[in-house]
């Protein structure tokens, strides 16, 4: 992590302001896209999803407790707004050598297990979740399609109760997507939620 | 004779099981974890938040208690687990009784996250570990892990 870090910031005291660089982005921010291997194989992209209205972008993987705890949330979310123009498209950002657990091989038998129908990519390089700012799994990046690009419109947790999907009082992301598709502003643009931290 | 070594044993035996039996876990919500991040005692309190199942807080913890032992006098380590309740039996009580831990353990119970972490710091995502070192003139929050120089560097700066 350290040696990301002064790479950022070196490459960042040249190119860019090192704030956006270091905190990753912020309510508002346009997100780069990215080309990153999914499970079947095949690389993905954001400019992929053509007729997309947005996107649900989740940082997750096997391996954390509370990514596993989401495990079916975020399968429901992906059912519930795809069709609506919001994919879910989750990306495991962790080291892999650090985290056998979230090898390729192993994302691939848990999405089948799962029975996952969003893409399951690996951040292989671990250059795209600095970009977002991601820190933890599970971490939510909504994103909104504009002609200026996907603008960043809500960052947090994916709901206010990770121990029991029946016990949950405010559903976070779902509002969000709901006034997005609404055409209105998100009410709860940031919200935290305990995770794990991304294995470098 | 014989029968006042078995005697013997078996007490022995009972009383090393009792004492597996015997770690209650403090358990709270966040209001019950409140007081433990604002101490008015004089010493300077340091405290972990952590996991059995977060890699890098069980590789951090043993400086912790190392610093606990160190500086008894005038330091306390809290370490708040934020382990989940279906493993309190299976996997925390099991990890405390396995590295003997001597720094106070309380849990934190509380799924409406979103609200109190920005309590913790207003700094912190979320993920841990995280530690708090404060006393009555100074309060530091630490986003990041430590080695055992590391904290007690921070440590002095408290003194």
């Amino acid at each position: 992590m350290k040696t990301i870090l002064t790479l950022l910031v070196l490459f960042s005291t040249v190119a860019f302001t090192p704030v956006t660089i270091d905190k990753g982005y912020d309510i508002g921010d346009i997100a780069a896209d990215f080309k990153l291997e999914n499970i079947d194989g095949n690389f993905v992209s954001l400019s992929d999803f053509k007729a997309a209205k947005g996107f649900i972008v989740v940082f997750t993987c096997n391996t954390c407790p509370y990514a596993v705890a989401y495990e079916d949330r975020i399968e429901a979310l992906n059912k519930k707004y795809a069709k609506k123009g919001y994919p879910v498209i989750a990306i495991m950002p962790n080291n892999v050598e650090t985290k056998p657990g979230d090898s390729m091989e192993a994302m691939q038998k848990r999405a089948k297990e799962k029975g996952f129908t969003f893409p399951y990519l690996m951040d292989a390089d671990q250059s795209i979740y600095p970009k977002f700012g991601a820190t933890k799994t599970p971490h939510v990046y909504i994103l909104e399609s504009t002609n200026r690009g996907p603008v960043v419109q809500y960052i947090g947790a994916i709901d206010d109760n990770y121990k029991a999907a029946a016990l949950v009082k405010t559903k976070y992301v779902e509002n969000a997507v709901d006034a997005l598709l609404n055409g209105s502003a998100v009410e709860v643009p940031k919200t935290r939620a305990i995770g794990c931290s991304i294995k470098i | 004779m014989k029968y006042f070594l078995i005697i013997l044993v078996l007490l022995n035996l009972s009383c090393k099981s009792e004492k597996k039996d015997a770690i209650a876990l403090e358990i709270h919500d966040f209001t019950g974890i409140e007081p433990y991040l604002s101490l008015e005692g004089s010493k300077t309190y340091v405290v972990n938040f952590w996991a059995t199942w977060c890699a890098p807080c069980v590789k951090e913890l043993p400086h912790f208690e190392a610093l606990q032992v160190n500086h008894k006098e005038d330091v306390e380590v809290i370490l708040v687990s934020l382990d989940f309740p279906h493993q309190y039996e299976t996997k925390l009580k099991p990890f405390i009784q396995k590295h003997d831990l001597k720094s106070k353990v309380v849990v934190l119970d509380d799924p409406d996250m979103n609200s109190w972490i920005p309590k913790v710091d207003p700094q912190w995502d979320g993920a841990i570990p995280v530690t708090l070192i404060y006393n009555t003139s100074k309060r530091l929050f630490y986003n990041r892990t430590f080695t055992y120089d590391e904290l007690e560097t921070e440590l002095q700066t408290f003194f």
